[in-house]
C-alpha cells in the first residue's frame, strides 16, 4: 500500500526523476524480449508446430534489438538504465558499452542461425521437452550477462543460462547425456560457488555491486583489502567457465553427447560468456591485479591452447575434435588478457566474434557431415566431397577460419594478438599462438582428408536426408566469416572500441553516474 | 503412504495450505511473505495432496500443466516490468494506480509481480514435486 504523503517527500536523493528515453529500452529488449517468448513457448509446450516459428520471430526481434543497440552505442556511447528508477549503486544496473552489446550482438546471431538449423535437427519429442523455451531462457541469460552492470546480477544471468542448458544438454535423456550434464553441472556449479564467494567476498570490501562504482573505488580500497586474491578467485570461477586448463575438464566430458545444434549453440556461445566476464572483471574493474597475474594468465592461455588442439589432434569423433577446439580457442582469447595492452585485448574481442560464429558453423557442419554420411566417426566418413561437393566448401572455408588461414575470418584476430605479444616481449605467446594454428591445421586438416577427400567404394550414404537447411545455415554463417576475413576493418575498429571502452573505464564509470550525481 | 486418516485429511490439509498461500502472497508486499515462500507453501500442499491421493487426481485439479503454470508466471512478472515502457521510467519501476471496489484498494505492478513469481514457484516446484512422485509408483 501507498504510505499517505508519499508525494511530499523529496525523492530526488533515492530515485532517478529524469524521464526515461523510450530509446534506453534497447538496453533491457535484448533480455526482456527472449524472457517474454520463453514465457509464452513453455505455456504452450505442446503445440510443437508453432514452437519453432515462434522462437525464431523472438530470436529475429533479439537480433534486431541487439544491432541497433550497438549502433546507438557506437554513436553516443554506453546506454545505461537502472532498475526500478532508483539510483545506481542502490538499483540494478544495465549498462550496455561497445564490448558487451557487440558480443550480445554475435550471440544472438549465431543463437538465430541454430533455431533456424533445429527445426530440422529436433523432432516432435525435443519441442515437447522444451527445446525452444530453453533455447530462448538460455539467450536471455547470455544477453543478460554480457548487458548488466551488476556483479551479482551478472552470476544470476549466470545461473539462468546455466540452468537452460543443463536443460539443453539432457533433452532426449540418453544414458549418454546424463552422464556427459551430470560432469558439466557439477564442475559448473564448483566454478559457480567461486564465483559466488568472490561476489561475496568483493562486496565485503567495496560495499556495492555496481561495476561502475566498483571501478571507480578500487583505487582507494586497495589499501585495505585483498584485491589480488579476489581477483584469482574471479579468474578460476571464469576460467572454468571459460573452460581454460585446467579447469576445462567438463567441456570435453558434455559437448559431444547433445544434439549437435544444442553442441553448436554452447560450442559458440557459452565459453565466450566466461572469456566475457575475465574482461570485464580483470581488465575494467582490477586492472592493477591483471597485471600482476598476467604471468599466470599467459601460462594458462599457452596451455590451454595447446593442450586443447593436441586433444583434438588424437580424436575419431568429430564432436569430441571440435569440443577441444573449442578449448583451444578460449585459450588464443586468453592470450589478449594476458598483453592486457589495446592491440592485444582488440584481438581478443575481434577472436571471440570469429569463434562464435565459427565454433557454432564447425558444429553445424558435422551435423550435416553426419546427416549425410551417417556418422560422427572418422573412421567410417568418407567420400562427402565426390557426392556433395558444397558441403567440401564450407568444410574448406570453415577449417581455413578456425586455423586463421586466409581468406576467412581467424586470421586478422591471430595477427592482432601475435603483433601484440611481439610488441610486449612476449615472443614465446605468439609462438604459442602461432603453434595452436598450425596443429588446428593439421587437426581439421585431418577431418577434411578423411571425412571429405578420402574416396571409398563402400562409402555410407544416409538416405532421405536433405542438407539444403543447413547449407543455407552454413550459408548465413559463411557470410560474416568471409567478410571479417576479407574487410576486417569495420571489425577490428568495433573491437578496438570496445576494448577502449573497457581499458579506460571513465566513459562507463560516466554513463553510470554522471556528474553531480553522489552515490 | 495411503493411510486413512492422511487420505481424508489430505484434501482438506492441501486446501488450507494453498489458502494460507494465497494470504501470505498478498501479505508479503509491507511483511514478511512474498511470492516466493507463497509459492511454496503451495507447491508443498499438491505435493502433499499428490502423496495421499495419487498424482492424476493433482493433474486433473490443477488442470493446467505445472510447468505451463510457470510458464504463464514469468510472462506476468516480464510484463509488469513492461508495463514502465509506457510511463516514461526504467524497467521494473512500481506503477501504482487505485481502483474503487466499494473501498478504494491501491494495485501496482509490483503486486503483478509477486503474483508472477508465486506462479512460477508453484508451477516449477509442482512439476519436479509430481515427477518424483510418479517415478515411485512406477
Amino acid at each position: 500500500m501507498a504510505v499517505p504523503g508519499t508525494e511530499a517527500v523529496d525523492l530526488s536523493g533515492a530515485m532517478v526523476l529524469a524521464a526515461t528515453p523510450s530509446a534506453d529500452w534497447l538496453v533491457v529488449a535484448p533480455v526482456a524480449i527472449p524472457i517474454v517468448f520463453g514465457a509464452v513457448l513453455l505455456m504452450f509446450r505442446h503445440e510443437t508446430r508453432i514452437q519453432a516459428s515462434v522462437a525464431i520471430i523472438g530470436l529475429i526481434a533479439t537480433l534486431a534489438c541487439n544491432l541497433l543497440l550497438l549502433l546507438r552505442i557506437m554513436d553516443q556511447g554506453p546506454v545505461v538504465m537502472t532498475m526500478g528508477r532508483w539510483l545506481p549503486p542502490f538499483g540494478i544496473s544495465f549498462t550496455a558499452d561497445v564490448l558487451g552489446a557487440s558480443l550480445a550482438l554475435v550471440a544472438s546471431l549465431v543463437a538465430l542461425v541454430c533455431a533456424f538449423y533445429s527445426t530440422a535437427d529436433i523432432g516432435t519429442i525435443g519441442r515437447r521437452y522444451g527445446f525452444y523455451p530453453f533455447l530462448m531462457l538460455m539467450m536471455a541469460g547470455v544477453g543478460g550477462s554480457f548487458l548488466t552492470g551488476d556483479l551479482f546480477n551478472l552470476y544470476v544471468w549466470f545461473e539462468v543460462f546455466l540452468i537452460s542448458s543443463f536443460g539443453l544438454l539432457i533433452l532426449g535423456s540418453e544414458h549418454r547425456q546424463l552422464d556427459g550434464a551430470t560432469k558439466y553441472a557439477i564442475l559448473n556449479l564448483i566454478g559457480t560457488t567461486f564465483f559466488l564467494t568472490a561476489t561475496a567476498l568483493l562486496y565485503g570490501a567495496f560495499g556495492t555491486l555496481n561495476m561502475a562504482d566498483i571501478a571507480r573505488k578500487a583505487d582507494s580500497v586497495r589499501e585495505v583489502a585483498p584485491l589480488t586474491t579476489l581477483a584469482m578467485f574471479f579468474l578460476l570461477a571464469f576460467g572454468m567457465k571459460a573452460a581454460a586448463f585446467p579447469v576445462n575438464f567438463w567441456l570435453p566430458a558434455s559437448y559431444h553427447t547433445p544434439r549437435i545444434v544444442t553442441a553448436a549453440l554452447f560450442g559458440g556461445v557459452l565459453t565466450k560468456v566466461g572469456v566475457y566476464a575475465l574482461l570485464r572483471v580483470l581488465v575494467m574493474l582490477l586492472p592493477p591485479e591483471r597485471a600482476l597475474l598476467s604471468g599466470v594468465i599467459g601460462w594458462v592461455a599457452a596451455a590451454t591452447m595447446i593442450l586443447g588442439v593436441m586433444g583434438a589432434l588424437a580424436q575419431t569423433d568429430i564432436r569430441r575434435a571440435l569440443g577441444f577446439v573449442v578449448i583451444s580457442s578460449v585459450g588464443i582469447m586468453l592470450a589478449g588478457l594476458a598483453l592486457g595492452n589495446g592491440e592485444g585485448l582488440a584481438g581478443t574481442i575481434f577472436y571471440a566474434f570469429h569463434s562464435m560464429i565459427v565454433m557454432a558453423a564447425l558444429y553445424l557442419l558435422a551435423g550435416i557431415m553426419n546427416g549425410l554420411g551417417g556418422s560422427y566417426s572418422l573412421r567410417t566418413l568418407s567420400g562427402l566431397y565426390a557426392n556433395h561437393p558444397l558441403i567440401a566448401a564450407f568444410a574448406l572455408i570453415l577449417i581455413l577460419a578456425s586455423a586463421g588461414l586466409p581468406p576467412a575470418s581467424g586470421l586478422w584476430p591471430k595477427v592482432m594478438l601475435v603483433r601484440a605479444s611481439l610488441d610486449a616481449g612476449q615472443g614465446w605467446l605468439a609462438l604459442a599462438v602461432l603453434a595452436t594454428g598450425f596443429f588446428t591445421t593439421l587437426a581439421l586438416g585431418r577431418v577434411f582428408i578423411l571425412a571429405v577427400w578420402r574416396q571409398r567404394d563402400e562409402a555410407v550414404t544416409a538416405e532421405r536426408y536433405s542438407p539444403l537447411l543447413g547449407y543455407v545455415t552454413l550459408g548465413i554463417l559463411a557470410v560474416p566469416v568471409l567478410f571479417m576475413g576479407l574487410y576486417p576493418q569495420p571489425v577490428i575498429n568495433i573491437a578496438e572500441q570496445a576494448a577502449g571502452g573497457i581499458l579506460d573505464a571513465s566513459t562507463y564509470i560516466g554513463t553510470v553516474f554522471p556528474e553531480g550525481a553522489q552515490p | 503412504m495411503r493411510t486413512l486418516i492422511f487420505r481424508t485429511t489430505a484434501p482438506y490439509l492441501a486446501s488450507l495450505m494453498v489458502l494460507f498461500s494465497i494470504f501470505v502472497l498478498l501479505r508479503g508486499h509491507n511483511e514478511p511473505g512474498g511470492g516466493f515462500i507463497g509459492g511454496l507453501i503451495a507447491a508443498s500442499a499438491f505435493a502433499i495432496y499428490g502423496i495421499a491421493c495419487g498424482v492424476s487426481p493433482v493433474r486433473r485439479a490443477l488442470y493446467f500443466h505445472p510447468t505451463a503454470i510457470s510458464g504463464f508466471g514469468l510472462l506476468v512478472s516480464a510484463c509488469s516490468g513492461l508495463l514502465s515502457l509506457f510511463e516514461g521510467v526504467p524497467f521494473l519501476t512500481g506503477i501504482w494506480t487505485e481502483i474503487n471496489v466499494g473501498v478504494p484498494v491501491d494495485i501496482s505492478t509490483v503486486i503483478a509481480f509477486d503474483i508472477g513469481v508465486y506462479l512460477v514457484v508453484v508451477g516449477s516446484i509442482t512439476s519436479i514435486a509430481l515427477a518424483l512422485e510418479e517415478r515411485e509408483h512406477a
